[in-house]
C-alpha cells in the first residue's frame, strides 16, 4: 500500500461511479396507484357495495331488455282480464302449483258447480286439474284458473262480417271460438243474468237472483241450448257453418235432426257465445296483428286489466332514463355554479347562496302543481323535468362550493397562480378534480332520491304518465294499494319488490362509492 | 346579545324568504285562467259575482249568447287586495271549485283538517324518538358486538324500504291479512275514543317506522363518537362509574346533535306525510291539498302552498337557532 501517492492517483486507476452499486433510490417495480384506481380497489372490497351495483346493473338491463320481449305495452288494457294472476308458461304447462294463473279458490256449492259447468262445455281446466277438496260444510276448495275462469263474458255482439271472419278462421286453425246460444226466452231473467254468457245450462229458477245449475238424475248439468230443425233455420237464427260441438251432423232426437245455433241476428249484427280466451286470441292475432298471442301475463294484471310485466318495464325504463338525464343536467349546472360560487367568494358567493336558497326553500310539490297548471296534463314528463332540474341542482352545488374552499388555499393552487394560470385553468384543472368524488358519490345518491319522489308523486296521482304512452311504478302500485281489497296482493308485489330492491342496492352502492372515494370519511355515517 | 342579533337575522331572511316565495306562487297562479266556469247547480251570475268581489275581476257584461265578459284586475292591485284581507280579517277566501266544501271559508275548513294530521305525527313522534334514541343507544354502547350489528341490519332495511312499501306492507298484513285495524282512518271527529286511536294505528306506526330508524343511526353515530373522546376517559379517572359517565357526560354531548332533529321534527308534526294520509285515507290537511290541485281551487292552493312552505323554513331554521342555545361553543353564522 505504501508505493501509492495519495495525493497522485493515476488517472487509470479511477472507474465512473455508475459501475459501483450506491443508487439507494430503486424504481418502483410496482404500478403508482391513481386516486381513482385506489378508490375501485377499496370499492371492489365492499361486497355490500358490489352487489348493489350487481343488482342495479340487473335492473337496469330490465328495464332496457324487458320492453323488447313483451307485446303488450302500458296503454294496452282488457277489462275482461283484470286481476288475472301471474303466469309463468313453463310452470303452467308443467302442472307446477305456482306462477300458474290460479289461484285458491273457497267457494260454496254453486260456485263450484258453475266452474265445473264451464270446464265441462270448453274442455278447459278451469279447476286445475279437476281436483277440489270439498269440507265438512260442503264449501269446495281448489285452484282455480282466472284465465280460463272468464270464461265468455257477456253475449257478444258482432258484425256479420266478424261472424264469417271467425268461421274461417275456426276452419282453417280447428280451434273453437264460438259455442251454441241459448234461446232469449230460456235465459235468466234477472238484467244481471240475462246477458251472461256463461250460463248455458237449465238452472233450477231463472227468476232467482244467484243462478244455480239444475242437475239431472245422475248429478250432471243440463245444456239449455238453442235447437232448431236441420231443415229449417228459423229467421233470426244466424247460418253458421263451421266447427260444431257434436259433429256436422247435429244432434237427433225423437226422429227429427237438429242443429244448435250459434249466432242470433239482432240490430248491428250477431249476438254470440264467444269463449273469450279464444276470441282474444282471435282478435289479437288476426284483427290487430299487435304481437299478442295468447292471453298469458306474466306479473298477472291490474284493475283495470293491464299488464305488470309491460308497465313495470316500461315504469323502470322510464325512471332510469328519466334520473340518469336530470341528474346529468343537475350535475353539470350545479358543478359551473358551485365552482363560480365557491371559487370567486365574497360578494358573488353571496348572492348566488341566496338566490339557491330561497329557490332551494320552494316545496317540489309547489313547483310541479304550478308547472302542471301552466302547460297542461299532455307533457307531464316535461313538467317532472323541470320541476326536478329546479330545485336538484342545488344540492350538487353546494357540494362544489364546500370543495372549492376547501381545496381553493392550498399551496399547489398558490402555485398554479403563481405560474400564472388562469382562473378556468385552476378551477377546472386543479381543484375540481380534487372534489370529484364526492360530488360524484352525492350524485350517485340523487338518482334514487329522484326516482323514488317520481314514484311518490305518481303515487299521489299529482303527476300522470299515462298520457304520454308510459307509466310509474308509482301509478302501478296506487293501483296494487285498490287491488288489496280485491284480494288481489299480487299487484302491487312486483312494483314494491323492484322498488325496494332498487332503493336497497342503490344505498348499498352509493354507502360503497363515498367509502371508497373518502377513505376517512368510512362509516361516519352508518 | 350575540344570539338574539343571530335569530332576528335568520327569522328576518326567512320571513323574506317566505314573502318571494308566497309572492311568486300568487302571480304564477293569478296568470293561469280564471276559473269563471260554474259548478252544476251554480248560478253563472253568482259566480262572476263572486270573482269581482275577491277582486280578481272587474267590469262584467253579459253578453248576448249569455257568455260573460269581463276585465281582469292587474295582478300587483289583486295580491295588496289579497295581502290586506289577510291581514286585516284573517281572510283566505272561500273554495270556489272544491265542490265539498263550496263557498265555506277556506281557513275553518283548513283548520278544521289539521287535528288528524297532528295527531298521527305526535303519536308517531312519541312512539319514535324514544325506540330510535334506545336502539341507537343500545347500538352504540354494544358496538361491534351482535346487538349492534342486529340494529345495524334493521336500520339498513328501515331506510332502504321506501315509505310507500313499507305502508302498504303495514296495511296489508294486519289491517287486511289479520284485520287487526281498519283499512282506513275512521272519518268520525272524535278524536280521542280508542275507535279513532285504533283506526290511526297503522298509519302511526308507518310514518314512526321511518323515524325511529332515522335516529337510530343518527344517535349511534353520535354517540359512539363522544364515547371515544378523551374527556370520557377522564371522567372515569376521576371516578365515575361507566354507568355515570355516559349518562351525564356522552348523552348530553350527543344530544347536542340530536335534539335539534326532534324538534325540528316536532315542527314537521304539522305537515304530515302526504303519502302516509292518501294510503290511510286520513282526513287531513294532505288530503286537502291533493284535493286542491285536482280542483284547481286556486285560493285553497294557496293557502296550503303557504302553510306548507312556511313548515319546511320554520323547521329548517328551528335547528340551526337550536344549535345555538343548545352549545354555547357553536356561533352559527359568526365569521
Amino acid at each position: 500500500m505504501a508505493e501509492y501517492n495519495m495525493n497522485n492517483i493515476p488517472a487509470d486507476k479511477f472507474k465512473f461511479a455508475s459501475g459501483r452499486d450506491i443508487s439507494h433510490d430503486s424504481k418502483f417495480d410496482t404500478k403508482p396507484v391513481s386516486y381513482f384506481q385506489g378508490a375501485f380497489r377499496r370499492f371492489a372490497k365492499n361486497k355490500g357495495a358490489v352487489v348493489g351495483g350487481v343488482v342495479i346493473m340487473i335492473l337496469i338491463l330490465f328495464a332496457i331488455i324487458a320492453p323488447f320481449f313483451t307485446p303488450f305495452r302500458p296503454a294496452y288494457y282488457d277489462m275482461s282480464y283484470a286481476y288475472v294472476t301471474p303466469k309463468l308458461d313453463l310452470f303452467a304447462e308443467n302442472d307446477i302449483d305456482f306462477w300458474d294463473g290460479c289461484k285458491q279458490k273457497d267457494t260454496n256449492t254453486v260456485g263450484y258447480l258453475k266452474d265445473l259447468a264451464l270446464a265441462q262445455e270448453t274442455g278447459r281446466e278451469v279447476i286445475k286439474n279437476g281436483e277440489y277438496v270439498k269440507s265438512e260444510q260442503g264449501n269446495y276448495t281448489y285452484r282455480y284458473d282466472t284465465y280460463y275462469g272468464v270464461g265468455f263474458g257477456k253475449y257478444k255482439i258482432i258484425s256479420v262480417e266478424e261472424y264469417q271472419n271467425i268461421q274461417a278462421y275456426q276452419d282453417k286453425t280447428g280451434r273453437r271460438v264460438l259455442y251454441p246460444i241459448v234461446k232469449v226466452s230460456d235465459r235468466p231473467t234477472l238484467e244481471k243474468n240475462k246477458y251472461d254468457a256463461n250460463i248455458y245450462y237449465k238452472t233450477e229458477d231463472p227468476k232467482a237472483s244467484i243462478i244455480r245449475p239444475k242437475l239431472n238424475n245422475k248429478g250432471e248439468i243440463i245444456p239449455n241450448y238453442w235447437m232448431y230443425e236441420a231443415a229449417s233455420p228459423s229467421g233470426t237464427i244466424a247460418e253458421y257453418n263451421s266447427i260444431r260441438i257434436e259433429g256436422e251432423d247435429g244432434i237427433t232426437q225423437n226422429g227429427t235432426k237438429y242443429y244448435y245455433a250459434y249466432g242470433r241476428l239482432v240490430d248491428g249484427g250477431v249476438e254470440v257465445r264467444a269463449e273469450y280466451y279464444e276470441y282474444y286470441t282471435y282478435q289479437h292475432t288476426q284483427v290487430l296483428k299487435d304481437g299478442i298471442s295468447e292471453p298469458s301475463f306474466l306479473f298477472g294484471t291490474t284493475d283495470t286489466g293491464k299488464d305488470i310485466f309491460a308497465c313495470l318495464a316500461y315504469g323502470a325504463r322510464f325512471s332510469f332514463v328519466f334520473a340518469t338525464v336530470v341528474a346529468a343536467v343537475n350535475f353539470i349546472v350545479g358543478v359551473i355554479w358551485g365552482s363560480i360560487s365557491g371559487y370567486f367568494g365574497g360578494k358573488i358567493d353571496l348572492c348566488m347562496e341566496r338566490f339557491s336558497e330561497i329557490l332551494g326553500s320552494v316545496p317540489t310539490m309547489i313547483v310541479i302543481t304550478l308547472l302542471k297548471y301552466h302547460m297542461g296534463a299532455t307533457s307531464q314528463a316535461l313538467v317532472l323535468f323541470i320541476a326536478f332540474f329546479a330545485t336538484g341542482w342545488i344540492g350538487i352545488a353546494g357540494r362544489t362550493r364546500m370543495q372549492f374552499y376547501r381545496f381553493k388555499n392550498q399551496e399547489y393552487v398558490l402555485a398554479a397562480r403563481t405560474l400564472g394560470a388562469s382562473d378556468t385553468r385552476i378551477m377546472f384543472k386543479h381543484i375540481f378534480p380534487n372534489g370529484l368524488g364526492t360530488i360524484v358519490t352525492s350524485v350517485a345518491l340523487i338518482i334514487p332520491s329522484m326516482i323514488y319522489s317520481e314514484t311518490s308523486l305518481s303515487y299521489l296521482g299529482i303527476i300522470n304518465l299515462e298520457a304520454g304512452n308510459t307509466t310509474s311504478v308509482g301509478t302501478l302500485i296506487a293501483a296494487g294499494q285498490k287491488s288489496i281489497m280485491a284480494g288481489a296482493g299480487f299487484v302491487a308485489l312486483f312494483p314494491c319488490l323492484f322498488l325496494v330492491l332498487l332503493m336497497l342496492s342503490f344505498n348499498l352502492f352509493g354507502n360503497g362509492l363515498r367509502d371508497a372515494f373518502n377513505p376517512s370519511l368510512r362509516g361516519s355515517e352508518d | 346579545m350575540y344570539m338574539f342579533k343571530y335569530v332576528t337575522k335568520r327569522l328576518g331572511l326567512m320571513l323574506l324568504t317566505f314573502f318571494i316565495i308566497f309572492t311568486m306562487c300568487f302571480v304564477l297562479i293569478k296568470l293561469l285562467p280564471i276559473p269563471t266556469n260554474a259548478l252544476p247547480g251554480q248560478d253563472p251570475e253568482i259566480v262572476m259575482r263572486t270573482l269581482e268581489g275577491r277582486g280578481w275581476i272587474t267590469n262584467i257584461q253579459k253578453g248576448e249568447n249569455g257568455v260573460y265578459s269581463y276585465d281582469r284586475v292587474p295582478i300587483l292591485i289583486q295580491y295588496g287586495n289579497y295581502l290586506s284581507r289577510i291581514f286585516t280579517k284573517g281572510d283566505f277566501g272561500i273554495a270556489t271549485t272544491y265542490g265539498e266544501y263550496l263557498n265555506m271559508n277556506l281557513w275553518d275548513v283548513f283548520v278544521s283538517h289539521l287535528p288528524p294530521t297532528i295527531l298521527i305525527n305526535i303519536y308517531s313522534t312519541l312512539i319514535g324518538v324514544p325506540i330510535g334514541l334506545g336502539l341507537g343507544i343500545l347500538a352504540a354502547l354494544k358496538k361491534n358486538k351482535w346487538q349492534d350489528q342486529v340494529i345495524n341490519i334493521f336500520i339498513i332495511l328501515l331506510i332502504s324500504v321506501p315509505s310507500i312499501v313499507l305502508a302498504l306492507m303495514l296495511q296489508y298484513v294486519f289491517c287486511f291479512k289479520l284485520g287487526w285495524f281498519p283499512l282506513t282512518m275512521s272519518t268520525s271527529d272524535e278524536y280521542f275514543t280508542w275507535e279513532v286511536f285504533r283506526s290511526m294505528l297503522p298509519a302511526v306506526f308507518a310514518l314512526c317506522l321511518g323515524s325511529i330508524a332515522g335516529y337510530a343511526r343518527y344517535t349511534r353515530a353520535e354517540l359512539s363518537e363522544v364515547l371515544t373522546g378523551e374527556f370520557m376517559l377522564l371522567a372515569r379517572t376521576k371516578g365515575l362509574t361507566k354507568r355515570q359517565a355516559i349518562y351525564r357526560h356522552a348523552m348530553r354531548n350527543s344530544m347536542v346533535v340530536i335534539f335539534p332533529s326532534i324538534l325540528s321534527e316536532f315542527i314537521g308534526v304539522l305537515s304530515g306525510s302526504l303519502i302516509i294520509e292518501k294510503m290511510f285515507g286520513i282526513n287531513g290537511v294532505g288530503g286537502l291539498y291533493l284535493n286542491s290541485i285536482t280542483f284547481q281551487d286556486y285560493d285553497f292552493f294557496m293557502l296550503l302552498s303557504g302553510f306548507y312552505t312556511l313548515v319546511s323554513l320554520t323547521a329548517g331554521i328551528v335547528i340551526d337557532i337550536s344549535y345555538g342555545f343548545i352549545d354555547p361553543r357553536i356561533r352559527m353564522g359568526a365569521k
